[in-house]
């Protein structure tokens, strides 16, 4: 047994969704690692609140190759986050979601309908209703959405406690592309905003925590650095930095420069 | 009668359930199933007959993101 190491900042501030306290504002994907073992060892050195998982049909090569996972998800003991990734209907997304919760025995889901399989672009014109189906079901539902405000607004306005805006498309790391909408998102809804998807740095989750996001799901940018046990503890150590200095309030940016040493008493000074 | 299971045809007898259908293919816990994009929970799994054409799904936990 492996049990997440104390995380510092999680009694003083915990991330609070659905009513339910989490230990960490890291949630951590558990694909693409290159064994189960660094896998392991990334959950254990980067204490995520939640992990997410997923379902494949038996039988599969996939699915054979993901033989021993269950056993380790036991072992890791971190509360789990289904996903409905793949899913492009809400039929699918409805029937993977009930099937989640009975294999995983809990009623969270992190809900995808994609619309584009190019850029992985969830089904925005379909994903309110589908997550309102899901909350009356008695999903504890966390949407994988665009940074749009309106399409948020609604998301929260038929039950979502809370919203999860993408940062850019799913893998590509490449950072918050629309630092303005995201900011404004977090102006306007006032309900937990976790970005999922698109950072690829311990700074975007640092940037993003800043900006006063209360979490951050990402997988790609742990799973696929040359060291992922190290890059899980860069990027928990980036989420509570940026957390804190949210937390702290920042500095207003000024246009000019102000000399931070005094200038009364300055030696061979003379006022002209 | 010829059923669809996760997208193999399978040939079972008439009046098969999906209890049957699940030994046949060797299934492994933990799984679920659906029927034709119906989840059909674990409790009903004994007394679920299946139809000709029925396409039934059973999946298994995976890593994901």
């Amino acid at each position: 047994m492996t049990a997440p190491l104390p995380h510092p900042l999680a009694s003083a501030d915990p991330l609070v969704l659905y009513g339910e306290t989490f230990a960490s504002r890291l949630l951590l994907g558990t694909s693409r690692y290159p064994s189960p073992q660094v896998l392991e060892n990334a959950v254990k050195h980067s204490n995520p609140g939640m992990i997410t998982v997923s379902l494949r049909r038996q039988g599969t090569s996939t699915t054979e190759a993901h033989s021993g996972f269950w056993d380790l998800l036991k072992q890791m003991a971190v509360p789990v986050l289904p996903n409905t990734a793949g899913c492009h209907s809400p039929k699918e997304v409805i029937a993977i979601a009930q099937m989640a919760r009975e294999v995983f025995e809990t009623s969270w889901i992190k809900l995808e309908l994609i619309g584009d399989d190019y850029t992985l672009q969830p089904d925005t014109l379909r994903l309110v209703t589908t997550a309102e189906t899901l909350i009356k079901d008695g999903f504890k539902v966390l949407p994988y959405c665009t940074e749009d405000l309106i399409l948020c607004q609604r998301l929260v306005d038929i039950g979502c406690q809370a919203v999860m805006p993408w940062a850019a498309p799913i893998g590509t790391g490449q950072g918050p592309l629309n630092p303005y909408a995201l900011k404004l998102l977090r102006d306007r809804l006032k309900v937990p905003l976790l970005i999922d998807a698109g950072l690829g740095l311990p700074s975007h989750a640092c940037s993003v925590m800043e900006w006063g996001f209360d979490g951050v799901l990402l997988n790609t940018a742990i799973a696929l650095a040359d060291d992922p046990v190290a890059m899980a503890k860069a990027f928990a150590m980036a989420v509570d930095a940026g957390r804190t200095a949210y937390l702290s309030g920042t500095m207003k940016a000024q246009q000019s420069a102000q000399a931070s040493t005094p200038l009364v008493g300055t030696p061979f000074w003379h006022q002209s | 009668m010829r059923l669809i299971v996760n997208q193999i045809e399978r040939e079972v007898p008439v009046n098969s359930s999906i209890d049957d259908v699940l030994q046949l293919i060797d299934a492994k816990p933990p799984y679920a199933v659906a029927i034709n994009y119906e989840f059909v929970p674990k409790i009903k799994h004994a007394e679920a007959i299946l139809q000709e054409g029925d396409e039934i799904e059973v999946i298994a936990p995976v890593t994901g993101g």
